[in-house]
């Protein structure tokens, strides 16, 4: 009984499975013949050093960048579609609806000349609501979740420290409901305790929403704590992936138990 | 060998790439067999790889060959959503020290693996505080972040989270170590229940007496130690 | 006649102007990029008007020219006599007369026939600019219809201030696709604009933008359901003619604070007293003054 229950399990299909994956620019390598699958609710970790190529993958798959090759097949709710071969403008209706982009820095991902409940909000306007009513109970309890005071909605990001734009980013991108977040380093830049209150907060919403992840990051603390499997790159290639505690403590790749062993331990 | 672990052959060397990529053999020959109900305790001199055998069943560490099978699932070579699958529901693993995310109060620590499977919040929290409160962790202590307890308090807290799930497969890496007395007693009732309700248990017990009361059968890891090794095997990564 | 072409542009610029404008017909509300010619008076006093008024003029047209509904302006009155020296036309200032309308910053109260143009003068043809400046972004916006942002300045207008703040330039939705400014009319004249039997041209001469709205267009004001879009009242009846729903001008007729209120189109104010009509404040109507 336990064996089929595994089984039935893995008849589950991949919410998006990147196959060789590659992008030059002009002569070097950007990132070369990559190629994952992710699954619903799970986090993937992508980790490397500068120039590993994970930044360029993020792009690539975040439609910011377009790969010389590959295909990124992603079962939405409009089937099975190669993400890479959309036009611009169902690629970027996709980032407003079923995928979305949490930057490292907050101000790339908010407007920060208009009100924190109008940031949140406009994701919703953009796909057509119209009741302003609404619209702003929907921004204010999304407020809530991330753990921003709705009673400051009304406030400019500006006036935010860098934990809480981080946290509006994110209410931001997760009201429309999206079941792919990418993040690129969600918690560089902030200080160490304001960066463990965020890993704690999305590793609750990925759980409550169902939500997959993709997180990039050269930290691995970080992946230790969020992520449920781990891409190692280096030169632009995967050179190793496994479920995150095993990649950690037991490193294949040469190159991987060099970067573990170089993590400080304090 | 049918039993809810079943261990054959199983063996593990290190490749230390950054040290000249020297090869350090530790496991030959593993073999295993723990049945539902029974709780059987592994021994071995320290460094004899009593913890390593352990993460190769739990998949913390790949093994190189042979057969682990857990539940009937075949761990070595498995893909890691076949080992995160049964790590879930059907997998418990108490470490000998408790890591979790800074800030996060000792109850959701607790309650996280049913959260994990799906069970309402109120739910998961009652189940968390109940273990809680038997293990002696004072309800004040609850909200807090268990990075601030004691060792013993951390220790509980951990034992806590193996147990608020009823795991058919239970690995357990010290799990008396800095209890005195009367929590070592609680720790120990708690696998006699376990075993009771059917899971299988694999533990290691530096203690001899808390051995003896729950352990049923004894392995020596040595016997799988390769000729000419050296018992300690030096690891990349610690606990 | 002069020195000058017909109505001052040569051949080749009112063909690219009048290729434009097919093209800003054919796609009601997209903004047309349009290579802006020197015209005899400066930046933002009207080129853009001026062009296609001058794109569109033939000998027989009779052309109005207002600002802020008065033909008696300064700068009405200079583009009128513009016209009168380059082109020879013969000019009104009557509504029903005009066959050509050259207006800044109003819509004349009489309703329109289809066989009359409107011309807007337009000074920032780009509705989303002061909440995105990059023009690249605005133009991938309109292309994509993403619109989300121009709620979003709604959206902040009532949070800030309990309304929708906007009173002129008001944004609009034509045929369901692009959102287009319809210039800096009063937010009282939108609705005016949609199904309306005139052809409608909007020239921006510094911006080089030309777009229409071609005649029985639907033509929409944005809002939100729980915030409809309001018009507005004229707020007192006119104390010339008393009219009661035209849009209003204060003027100021002494220096202790004495004013009134009179309808800001003058040639329907006009009309109005011709045909009898009184309102508090008026003379009886003679022929010959104001």
């Amino acid at each position: 009984m336990s064996v089929a229950m595994s089984a039935a399990e893995l008849e589950e299909v991949p919410l998006l499975e990147v196959t060789g994956l590659t992008r030059r620019y002009g002569a070097r390598i950007g990132c070369a013949d990559v190629s994952f699958a992710l699954w619903p609710g799970e986090v993937l970790g992508i980790v490397g050093e500068s120039g590993s190529g994970k930044t360029t993958l993020l792009r690539c798959l975040a439609g910011e960048l377009q790969p010389q090759e590959g295909r990124a097949l992603y079962r939405g709710e409009d089937g099975e579609t190669d993400v890479l071969a959309l036009p611009e403008p169902a690629r970027r209706r996709l980032m407003r609806t079923e995928w979305a982009l949490v930057h490292q820095n907050p101000r790339d991902g908010l407007r920060m000349g208009v009100s924190a409940g109008a940031n949140v909000g406009e994701r919703l306007m953009a796909v057509g609501w119209r009741h302003y009513g609404r619209i702003r109970e929907t921004a204010g309890s999304w407020l809530d979740r991330v753990e921003v005071d709705p009673g400051r909605m009304d406030e400019r990001p500006t006036a935010f420290s860098g934990g809480m734009q981080q946290r509006l980013q994110i209410a931001r991108n997760l009201v429309t409901g999206p079941r792919i977040v990418f993040m690129d380093e969600p918690t560089g830049g902030l200080d160490v305790s304001v960066q463990a209150r965020l890993l704690d907060l999305i590793r609750g919403l990925v759980r409550s929403y169902g939500l997959s992840a993709i997180v990039v990051t050269h930290d691995l603390a970080v992946v230790r704590l969020l992520a449920d499997r781990l891409l190692v790159m280096k030169d632009g290639r995967v050179v190793e992936t496994g479920l995150t505690d095993q990649v950690l403590d037991d490193p294949q790749h040469n190159y991987t138990q060099l970067l573990v062993s170089s993590v400080l331990r304090v | 060998m049918s039993g809810l672990i079943t261990v054959n052959s199983a063996r593990k060397r290190f490749v230390l790439h950054t040290q000249g990529g020297v090869e350090i053999p530790v496991m030959r020959e593993a073999a295993l067999d723990v049945a539902a109900g029974e709780c059987v305790a592994l021994t071995g001199a320290s460094g004899a790889g009593k913890s390593t055998l352990m993460r190769m069943i739990y998949g913390n560490y790949l093994a190189d060959g042979g057969s682990i099978r857990v539940d009937g699932v075949e761990i070595v070579g498995a893909s890691p959503r076949v080992v995160a699958a049964l790590r879930r529901d059907r997998l418990g693993y108490v470490s000998q020290f408790l890591r979790v995310v800074p800030r996060v109060p000792a109850i959701e620590v607790v309650a996280e693996p049913l959260l994990a499977l799906g069970t309402p919040a109120e739910e998961a929290r009652a189940c968390a505080g109940a273990l809680l409160g038997r293990l002696a962790i004072p309800e004040a202590l609850w909200p807090l972040s268990p990075l601030t307890f004691s060792g013993g308090e951390q220790q509980r807290v951990n034992i806590a989270r193996g147990f608020v799930h009823p795991y058919p497969v239970l690995l357990l890496d010290e799990p008396t170590a800095s209890l005195d007395g009367a929590n070592r007693e609680i720790v120990l009732s708690l696998i006699e229940e376990a075993k009771a309700r059917g899971a299988a248990v694999l533990g290691i017990f530096h203690d001899a007496a808390a051995r003896a009361r729950v352990a049923d059968r004894e392995v020596d890891v040595s016997v799988f130690a390769p000729p000419e090794a050296p018992p300690r095997a030096a690891q990349t990564a610690s606990a | 006649m002069t020195e000058y072409n017909f109505a001052y542009l040569d051949e080749r610029t009112k063909k690219m102007i009048r290729r434009a404008l097919l093209k800003a017909v054919a796609i009601p509300g997209y903004q047309v990029p349009f290579s802006s010619r020197e015209m005899p008076m400066p930046y933002g006093w009207g080129t853009g008007g001026v062009q296609v008024t001058a794109a569109c003029l033939l000998p027989e047209d009779v052309l109005k020219v207002i600002d802020q509904g008065a033909d008696d302006t300064t700068n009405a009155v200079s583009i009128r006599k513009f016209f009168e020296k380059t082109a020879g036309v013969a000019t009104t200032t009557e509504t029903e007369e005009a066959t050509i309308i050259q207006t800044r910053h109003r819509i004349p109260e009489a309703p329109l026939t289809e066989k009359q143009i409107l011309v807007y003068q337009v000074p920032i043809p780009e509705p989303l600019r002061f909440l995105e400046p990059r023009e690249t972004e605005t133009r991938r916006m309109h292309a994509l219809e993403e619109y989300g942002l121009m709620h979003v300045k709604l959206y902040e207008d009532i949070s800030r201030h309990g309304h929708i703040a906007t009173t002129y330039a008001y944004p609009v939705l034509v045929e369901d696709r692009y959102v287009m400014d319809p210039s800096p009319i009063p937010k009282f004249d939108n609705p005016k604009l949609s199904d309306c039997a005139a052809l409608q041209l909007f020239g921006a001469g510094r911006e080089q933008r030309i777009y229409a709205v071609p005649p029985h267009t639907s033509v929409v004001s944005l809002d939100f359901e729980d915030h409809p879009f309001e018009r507005g009242s004229a707020g007192a009846d006119c104390a010339l003619c008393g009219a009661s729903d035209s849009y209003l001008d204060e003027v100021i007729t002494d220096d202790r604070g004495g004013r009134m209120f009179v309808c800001s189109d003058t040639a329907f104010c006009r009309a109005r007293r011709r045909a009898g009509y009184v309102g508090l404040l008026a003379a009886p109507y003679e022929e010959g003054a104001a």
